[in-house]
C-alpha cells in the first residue's frame, strides 16, 4: 500500500468520524440537554420532545450511528482494498 | 417453605446449574482462550456477552430507582452509559482489535514503548476494577439474604463459589458463554414485569411506548407523564420531566464523564479482543448496544411507573383532604415486607395514623403542608434500590415473576463480577508477571499464573464484599474518573496522534488522574478518611466549587487536563521512534488482523 493511499484512507475514515460524532453530540448534548426546554414545548405522543431525546431518542440514535459507521467502514475498506 | 420460596430456589438453582454446565463445556486450554476466548467469538454473541458484562447490579437494580426519584436529571446515566459505546465503536475497539494483543495495559506499554506507562495503566485498571467489583459482591450478598433467607455472608460465599468455578476453569471463554446465558436471564427478568406494569397503567404492552401513552386508570385523557408531573408537584416535589441534576452545565459534564469513562473501562474494552476480525469489532459494539438498549430504554418506563405506583399507594385521595392519605394500618403486604429490611421506614410525625409522603425540603410547599396539619415527610427512608425488586410485588405479579427478578439481579451481578475479575487477573499474570517480572515464562505456567491470580482476585473481592470499606459508595466516582481521565485519552491519542510520545502520554495520564483524585478527595476526604474533606475553607472551595460540577462528574475535566498536558509535553520532547509510528499506521488499517493472533 502506498503512503498516499494510506493517507487517503485515513482521511476518509476521520471525515466519517467527524460527521458521525457531530450527530452524536447533537442528539445527546444538544437536543437532550442544551435545547431541552424549548423542545419540551413540542410533544411526541405523551412525551415532551426534549425529555424523549434525553431518555429514549438519543439511545436509538447511538444505535443507528454505530451500524452506519460499521457499514460505511466496510465499504471504505473494500474501496481501498484493505479489508480482511 | 412458601410458594414464593419454592419458585425462587428453583429458578435461581436452575440458572446456577446452567452457568456451571456451560463452564465445564467451555474450559480454557491455552492463554489465548483464557484471556480472549481464542479470538473466535461471533460478533452478535460477543455483543450479548458485552451487554451482560457491562450491565451490573447497579444498572439492573439501582438505575430505575435513580430515574424514579431524579426524573429528567437521571438522563445523564441513560445517555452516559450508552453514548460511550459510540466512542468505543468509532474511536477504540476496531484499532485495539487490530493491534491483536490480550490486555489494555499491553497496548499502552507497546504504543508508548514504556514499561512505566504499562505499569501506570495496570494500576488504574486494578483500582477501577476493584472498586467496581465491591458493588457486585454486595449486590450478590443482598439478593441472597433478602430472597433466599440465607445470611449475607452465606450468599456471598455461594456467589464467590459459582464465579470461581466458571471463571477459573474457563477464563474468558467460560465467562463469555456464561455471560450470554446471564444476559438472557437478566433481560427477561427486567422486561417481563415492565410489560405487565405498562399494560396495567397504559394498556400498551411496550414500556417504551407506554411511557408516552395515556394514563389508563383515570378517564384516559391524561398522558402518563402529565399525570406523574401533576402528582409529584402537588406534593411539593420537583416536576418529573424537567427536574435537572445540579445545573445544565453539571449534567453536560456528567454525561461526558460517564461516556468517556464507559469507553475507557478495561473490562469492557477487552471484550472486543475476542472477535475474529476488525470488522467484527465494529459490528459487535453495535450489537452490544442493541442488547444494552433493550434494558436502558425500558428503565425510564420502570422508573416513572414505579414512582407513580408508589405515590398512588400512599396518596389515595386529594392532597390535603382528611382521608387523602393511606392509613398505616391498611398498608399493603409488600410495604410491610420491605419495612422489615429497613429500606422502607415510616414515622408518624403528626400522629394521625396516616402516611404523608411529600417534599418537606421545599420552602414553597411548607405553608400548605402546615395548613393540612402535616408535620414533615413521614416516609423517612425510601431506598431507591428497592424499586426494581419491589416492582413486581407492588404490581401484584405472580410469584414466578418475582423469582425471575431475583435470578436476574444475581445474573447481572455475577456476569459483571466475572468480567472485572478477568480484567484484574490478566493485568496481573500477563502485564505484571509476563510483561515486567518474568518475560521468559512458558505459556503453560502463564495460564497457571492466570488461574492463580483469578483465585486471588476472587478472594480479595469476597473479602472486600464482607468488609465493605466505609467509602465504598464514594468510590464509583473513582472507577469512572480513572477510566475517563487516564485510560481513554491515552488510548485515543495512541491511535489518532502518530506523534504522541511516551513522555507526553505518561505526563498526561498522571496529571489527569491527579486532578480528578484531588477533586474527589477534597469532597469525600483524602483517601476517603472521614474529616479530611474540605480542609481549607479559607480558600473558598466549597461543595462543587468548580463551576458547580459534582465530583462524580469530574472525569471529563481530568480527561481535558490529560489531553492538554500530553500535547504540551509531546511538543517539547522527542517524537516517537520510527517503528512506533509504523505500528500506529498498521493499527489504522484492518488488513492483517488475523496474522497477529499467534502470540
Amino acid at each position: 500500500m502506498t503512503p498516499e493511499k494510506r493517507a487517503a484512507y485515513w482521511k476518509a475514515n476521520v471525515r466519517l468520524l467527524v460527521i458521525l460524532l457531530f450527530i452524536w453530540f447533537i442528539v445527546s448534548y444538544g437536543l437532550g440537554i442544551l435545547l431541552v426546554e424549548p423542545l419540551n414545548t413540542i410533544h411526541l405522543g405523551g412525551y415532551p420532545l426534549g425529555f424523549w431525546f434525553a431518555q429514549q431518542g438519543s439511545i436509538y440514535a447511538f444505535l443507528v450511528l454505530i451500524f452506519v459507521y460499521a457499514g460505511a467502514m466496510n465499504r471504505l475498506d473494500k474501496k481501498f482494498d484493505v479489508d480482511e | 417453605m412458601t410458594n414464593l420460596d419454592i419458585w425462587t430456589y428453583s429458578v435461581v438453582g436452575f440458572t446456577f446449574a446452567l452457568y456451571i454446565g456451560i463452564a465445564i463445556w467451555a474450559r480454557a486450554g491455552t492463554t489465548g482462550e483464557f484471556y480472549v476466548a481464542g479470538k473466535g467469538v461471533h460478533p452478535v454473541a460477543n455483543g450479548m456477552a458485552t451487554a451482560a458484562d457491562w450491565m451490573s447490579a447497579a444498572s439492573f437494580i439501582s438505575m430505575a430507582g435513580l430515574i424514579a426519584f431524579e426524573g429528567y436529571g437521571a438522563s445523564v446515566f441513560l445517555m452516559g452509559w450508552t453514548g460511550g459505546y459510540v466512542l468505543l465503536a468509532l474511536l477504540l475497539a476496531p484499532y485495539l482489535r487490530k493491534f491483536g494483543k490480550f490486555t489494555v495495559p499491553e497496548f499502552i506499554g507497546d504504543r508508548y514503548y514504556s514499561q512505566t506507562a504499562r505499569i501506570v495503566a495496570v494500576i488504574c485498571l486494578i483500582l477501577a476494577s476493584i472498586t467496581y467489583v465491591i458493588g457486585q459482591m454486595k449486590g450478590i450478598g443482598v439478593a441472597f439474604s433478602r430472597f433466599l433467607e440465607t445470611s449475607y455472608e452465606m450468599g456471598l460465599y455461594i456467589g464467590m463459589g459459582i464465579v470461581a468455578i466458571y471463571a477459573v476453569l474457563g477464563g474468558m471463554k467460560g465467562i463469555t458463554y456464561t455471560q450470554i446465558a446471564q444476559y438472557v436471564v437478566l433481560i427477561m427478568a427486567y422486561t417481563i414485569p415492565a410489560i405487565f406494569i405498562s399494560l396495567a397503567l397504559t394498556g400498551i404492552p411496550l414500556p417504551q411506548i407506554g411511557l408516552g401513552g395515556n394514563y389508563a386508570p383515570g378517564d384516559g385523557t391524561m398522558t402518563l407523564l402529565g399525570k406523574l408531573d401533576q402528582v409529584v408537584t402537588d406534593l411539593g416535589f420537583r416536576e418529573y420531566t424537567t427536574a435537572v441534576m445540579g445545573s445544565t452545565l453539571n449534567m453536560f459534564v456528567y454525561t461526558l464523564s460517564l461516556m468517556i469513562g464507559t469507553a475507557g473501562l478495561p473490562h469492557v474494552i477487552i471484550r472486543f479482543f475476542t472477535v475474529p476480525k476488525v470488522k467484527d469489532a465494529r459490528y459487535s459494539a453495535g450489537w452490544a448496544l442493541v442488547f444494552i438498549a433493550l434494558l436502558y430504554t425500558t428503565a425510564p418506563a420502570v422508573g416513572a411507573m414505579a414512582r407513580l405506583n408508589l405515590i398512588d399507594t400512599i396518596q389515595i385521595g386529594p392532597v390535603g383532604a382528611e382521608d387523602g392519605n393511606l392509613l398505616y394500618e391498611e398498608r399493603p403486604e409488600w410495604f410491610k415486607k420491605w419495612e422489615t429490611t429497613g429500606l422502607l421506614q415510616w414515622e408518624d410525625k403528626n400522629e394521625d395514623g396516616r402516611i404523608q409522603y411529600y417534599d418537606d425540603t421545599n420552602p414553597e410547599f411548607a405553608e400548605k403542608a402546615q395548613s393540612f396539619g402535616w408535620e414533615g415527610n413521614e416516609m423517612v427512608t425510601v431506598d431507591r434500590d428497592i424499586m426494581v425488586l419491589a416492582n413486581p410485588e407492588i404490581a401484584g405479579l405472580p410469584n414466578w415473576v418475582i423469582a425471575l427478578v431475583v435470578a436476574g439481579g444475581l445474573a447481572a451481578a455475577l456476569s459483571t463480577a466475572a468480567g472485572l475479575l478477568l480484567a484484574i487477573s490478566s493485568a496481573i499474570s500477563h502485564d505484571l508477571l509476563k510483561g515486567v517480572f518474568l518475560p521468559g515464562i512458558s505459556e503453560k505456567n502463564e495460564l497457571r499464573a492466570g488461574r492463580i491470580s483469578m483465585i486471588f482476585a476472587i478472594i480479595l473481592a469476597g473479602y472486600l464484599g464482607l468488609n465493605p470499606p466505609g467509602f465504598a459508595a464514594g468510590t464509583v466516582a473513582i472507577a469512572f474518573g480513572l477510566a475517563a481521565s487516564s485510560i481513554f485519552p491515552a488510548l485515543m491519542m495512541g491511535i489518532f496522534m502518530k506523534k504522541m510520545n511516551n513522555a507526553g502520554a505518561i505526563a498526561g495520564m498522571l496529571s489527569g488522574i491527579t486532578v480528578t483524585l484531588l477533586y474527589v478527595f477534597q469532597h469525600k476526604g483524602i483517601f476517603f478518611v472521614p474529616g479530611t474533606d474540605f480542609l481549607m475553607p479559607e480558600l473558598g472551595m466549597g461543595e462543587d466549587w468548580f463551576f458547580g460540577i459534582s465530583p462524580n462528574a469530574f472525569g471529563a475535566v481530568g480527561a481535558l487536563v490529560n489531553f492538554v498536558v500530553a500535547f504540551i509535553v509531546a511538543a517539547v520532547t522527542a517524537p516517537p521512534p520510527d517503528h512506533i509510528q509504523h505500528l500506529v499506521e498498521d493499527v489504522r488499517v484492518p488488513r492483517g488482523a488475523g496474522e497477529t493472533t499467534g502470540h
